[in-house]
């Protein structure tokens, strides 16, 4: 057994956390800044930092993921890190040419009370930054929240930095993108195409972590929201928050700066979620939802009465991040299933509040969410009553080999499988492809152990 | 020795891989570029600090002292005294197999703790949180040791964990707790937590155990961590020859082995860089000597093997460790012989590491190839241009603080296994007793050796270069391949291994044959992008013929 000493009793921890089921604050904010078009993420921290950082986003993603660091010795953890950060400015900007540099802190930077504001400001006045170039900074400590609010703060310091007022509206709406794939953030834009709308999605990591191979090193791709729309998105029309912890931020800090109007809403994982979505979408822009989506949400919906049988009463535990978690436990009971464990690391009472929504139907599902809510807790939980699928991220394989549960990969970060970044996870089509995964998961496993009679060729 | 293929003029090298750089950081940086030459080994400016917003392939000092040297023993908890992320990032991914005596035995490496410090333990102190996490974890596992790991803010706001461990310890009275000051801002790379590492394990761990070891010819290996099962295979080969294996540091590892180590004759050396202060400070304290040795390369472990045998100077050993060779090379050889033909010519480099990217120098001279550059992340001088220049490495600011431990000759336990004159005259016999060559002697003539490589000079180095495989990790894997070289994780191997000894060497010629000779390196282009502006002419009736 990979986790031997995982006992079955549930015994509740204050201090120790056991197989964490989220991360730190600043993974998200520079994984958020490399969905900005030229820009180059900045680890105001040791070097450790920025180097775990890019190692796990890249284990995930397969790509290239540069940032740089202000690389602190102890010197500078003493004496404060501004010394460090305007050299590294101006290193930056004279070595990689970014248009912009977004800046983002950690908990050593946060605990000797650097402040960013104060340091990208000296920066500016001492001639650091060239004309026209731009350095933007988030508050990351981690020591507070996840990586899902590192995330969100380096998405409202985008939208916070950048959004102009010109008073003159644009026909456009903003998409402002909760964490999620490049897959998911390219089928945003395709479905906006269908309705023959022009948004302005940020940000948005398609053709940047999902680059073809070309032969070439492209250090910015050509994706990434450009400065030109990030100017534009104080006089869009409207927002539309996609997830109310990773983009629910940015949209409220829209409002307050450009009295731009929004609404949030799930991310659009699974049947219902996507139905709100489109008809928010609908709703915001005055556009009838093409036929073509009402087609493609009436395949979703085809495979869900026809292979109803395989999905009924399944019992299944997941983890992850609350923007992924809700509209997918929402799924999870559209397809007629149950999910009865889940947990997230991440803190904050709007988990609770919606999960306790969703899930009225199943009064003794076990939830749970910020400190002490970790995989160990889920793996005990199981332990006490088993489920037929797990869901989460690649940690989730150690729990579902030890208790033989059928497991599908979802969310971050995925370290040993490709897909996750190039076939969407949203909308009906990526749905419809949740369904296929959940769907083979149950059929491969049903294949491998049925006795030979009972062994079906068709299914 | 100079090399048979083309270098182009090094000092232009030079200054295409800093022309972009401020004045300033340009006079640095060429200090860690330098041209060698085997004979006389010039300077190379070493484990001195990364200029801030320079991409920099280094980690921290945290990552080196929980991640490499205590992370693969597999029945410490671990406990990373911290915000969340720390832990989670050293969670697994070092890839530190390790094989438990049964299901049963203790092995927590697929665990990951952690205090998950808060706003409020930054504000008020997290001390008492610190003692609560290690409470439950030993209500929860009851192991024989937890290992208390310092992240940035710890040390910043004064938590005192050698107190804390020091006070559970005492508390608990079967369970061993201890604590490393291995803030991620110590020192300048992951170096300052190895040197903290050691320090820590040779402290609370070596020495716990005075029962006598079994076996005639006792060593133990040193800087070897398991990856991919390197350790493994080195277990293996050691076994047949009748060597034994008292403690590995760390690989494959468990406590009861370290706290035993000191009952060994031998310490012998893979990763210098990693653990020399374990084999000096053993050799004080308990008078076992230390030789550098390496196992990747198949002539190369034939070489080691030799050493240890000359080393315990026994003839029937020295005939089992020749039976050993003459068993195990004709099935390299099967494999060499088929490869090199395809591998013969090409070129390598190798920016990875603190000792692997001279260890790997070998395999690749094996396969007929030339290293054109190379340079370590985190090393020092000594690794570069040999244990000699320690008198004259200046000590700085970065290295003051991490402590240097005062140690003495064990009272009871000192017993020097071989005498002075002994040891020179192994010397002279050319085994690296207390030593080490450090990687330019065995480099050629004109080749580059670039210390903490950043991520422009590594592309500069490409272009010109036009190496046919490069290595180093995981954040250089994808950018050097989208330019189209194949590139080597020489941290996780990508996913493969094991890479030492016989068995390992053939290994890594297969997976450099099969990299360097990848068809998918030609198919990059599609063919409408080769074949210029189409005609536009009306396609005529073809039929594709059988």
């Amino acid at each position: 057994m990979l986790l031997r000493h995982t006992p079955k009793e549930v015994i509740a921890r204050e201090g120790l956390t056991i197989n964490p089921a989220k991360t730190c604050q600043p993974i998200g904010a520079m994984y958020a800044a490399l969905g900005i078009h030229g820009c180059l993420p900045h680890s105001h921290g040791s070097q450790g930092c920025c180097s775990y950082h890019r190692s796990t986003l890249t284990r995930h993603y397969k790509e290239p993921v540069m940032a740089a660091t202000s690389s602190f010795t102890e010197g500078a953890s003493v004496f404060g890190g501004q010394a460090n950060l305007l050299a590294a400015i101006e290193t930056i900007f004279s070595v990689y040419e970014p248009d912009i540099i977004a800046v983002h802190s950690t908990c050593l930077s946060e605990t000797i009370g650097d402040d960013l504001q104060q340091i990208t400001k000296k920066a500016k006045d001492d001639g650091k930054i060239p004309e026209g170039k731009y350095v933007i900074y988030a508050s990351t400590p981690s020591f507070v929240g996840s990586h899902v609010t590192g995330y969100a703060n380096m998405v409202t310091g985008i939208a916070e930095q950048f959004a102009q007022s010109t008073g003159e509206k644009k026909d456009q709406i903003n998409i402002i993108a909760g964490w999620m794939e490049p897959s998911d953030m390219r089928e945003i834009k395709k479905l906006a195409k269908e309705f023959g709308v022009k948004i302005v999605l940020f940000p948005d990591t398609s053709d940047v972590l999902d680059a073809p191979q070309t032969g070439k090193h492209e250090f910015y791709p050509k994706g990434g929201t450009t400065i030109e729309e990030l100017k534009s998105i104080g006089d869009s029309t409207a927002s539309l928050a996609l997830g109310c912890i990773s983009a629910e931020p940015a949209a409220i800090a829209l409002e307050k700066k450009c009295k731009v109007p929004f609404e949030t809403v799930d991310m659009p994982i699974g049947l219902s979620a996507t139905d709100r979505f489109i008809m928010s979408f609908s709703q915001a822009t005055g556009v009838q939802v093409p036929d073509e989506i009402t087609a493609e949400r009436g395949r979703l919906v085809d495979v869900m009465t026809d292979m109803e049988q395989y999905f009924y009463g399944k019992k299944v535990a997941l983890f992850g991040d609350p923007d992924q978690l809700i509209p997918l436990t929402e799924f999870l009971l559209d397809l007629n299933m149950k999910p009865i464990h889940i947990v997230s690391g991440t803190p904050g009472q709007r988990f609770e509040k919606r999960m306790k929504e969703v899930l009225e139907r199943i009064p003794e599902a076990n939830f749970k969410n910020g400190l002490n809510a970790d995989m160990f807790l889920l793996h005990q939980w199981m332990k006490n009553e088993p489920v037929d699928l797990l869901i989460g991220n690649t940690y989730g394989k150690y729990i579902a080999r030890d208790e033989n549960v059928p497991f599908l990969r979802f969310g971050f970060p995925i370290l040993d499988r490709i897909g996750h970044s190039y076939f969407p996870n949203i909308g009906y089509s990526g749905s419809l492809r949740l369904v296929e995964k959940i769907l083979s998961a149950f059929m491969d496993r049903q294949d491998r152990e049925a006795l030979e009679e009972k062994f079906e060729l068709v299914m | 020795m100079e090399a048979n293929i083309h270098f182009p003029d090094p000092s232009k090298v030079r200054e295409e891989l800093t022309q972009r750089y401020p004045a300033k950081v340009a006079k640095k940086r060429t200090k860690s570029i330098i041209i060698n030459d085997p004979e006389t080994i010039p300077e190379v400016q070493a484990n001195v600090r990364t200029v801030p917003g320079i991409i920099t392939q280094r980690g921290c000092s945290y990552a080196g002292c929980k991640g490499v040297v205590l992370g693969p023993t597999r029945d410490i908890v671990n406990i990373v005294h911290g915000p969340i992320g720390c832990s989670f990032y050293a969670w697994l991914t070092r890839r530190n197999q390790t094989r438990p005596e049964t299901p049963e035995h203790e092995n927590y490496i697929t665990y990951c703790f952690s205090t998950d410090m808060q706003e409020e333990n930054v504000v008020f102190g997290g001390e008492k949180k610190l003692k609560q996490a290690i409470q439950e974890a030993y209500d929860l596992f009851h192991p024989k040791s937890i290992a208390i790991f310092s992240t940035c803010p710890v040390g910043l706001i004064g938590d005192d964990v050698h107190a804390a461990s020091k006070e559970m310890r005492e508390k608990f009275g079967d369970c061993n707790v201890f604590g490393f000051s291995c803030e991620g801002y110590r020192g300048v790379s992951q170096s300052a937590g190895h040197h903290i590492a050691n320090n820590g394990v040779f402290k609370h761990m070596v020495g716990r155990n005075n029962t006598p070891s079994e076996g005639k010819f006792k060593l133990n290996l040193l800087g070897e961590y398991n990856i991919g099962g390197d350790a493994f295979e080195i277990e293996r080969i050691l076994e047949k020859a009748g060597i034994t294996l008292v403690a590995s540091f760390s690989g494959n590892s468990t406590v009861g082995q370290l706290e035993n180590a000191h009952t060994a004759d031998l310490n012998v050396i893979m990763c210098h860089r990693s653990i020399n202060y374990m084999g000096e400070m053993m050799e004080t304290k308990y008078g076992i000597p230390w030789m550098k040795v390496n196992f990747v390369g198949a002539e190369s472990t034939a070489k080691s093997l030799r050493k240890i045998a000359e080393y315990f100077g026994d003839e029937e050993l020295k005939a089992r460790v020749e039976e050993v060779i003459a068993e195990e090379m004709p099935k390299v050889k099967a494999v060499i012989d088929d490869i090199r033909p395809r591998t013969e010519g090409k070129t390598a480099m190798l920016f990875v590491g603190g000792s692997r990217a001279h260890h790997y120098q070998d395999l690749f001279t094996e396969l007929g190839m030339t290293t054109v550059a190379a340079g370590y992340e985190f090393a020092h001088r000594d690794d570069y241009e040999g244990r000699h220049v320690l008198p004259s490495i200046k000590v700085d600011a970065d290295s003051k603080n991490i402590e240097e431990l005062k140690i003495v000759a064990d009272p009871e336990l000192y017993q020097p296994r071989k005498t002075e004159a002994e040891l020179e005259a192994l010397k002279e016999k050319g085994l690296e007793i207390n030593g080490y060559e450090g990687m330019m002697k065995q480099m050629m003539k004109k080749s580059l050796v670039v210390d903490d490589v950043s991520h422009y000079e590594s592309e500069k180095l490409i272009e010109i270069y036009k190496p046919d495989i490069f290595c180093a990790g995981i954040k250089e894997k994808y950018v050097v391949q989208k330019m189209g070289v194949p590139l080597k994780q020489l941290h996780s191997y990508d996913y493969g291994g094991p890479y030492t000894g016989f068995v390992g060497a053939t290994n890594f010629y297969r997976d450099i044959d099969r990299m360097v000779n990848n068809p998918v390196w030609k198919l990059i282009k599609a063919p409408w992008e080769k074949a210029g502006n189409p005609k536009g002419a009306e396609l005529e009736a073809t039929y594709v013929t059988q």
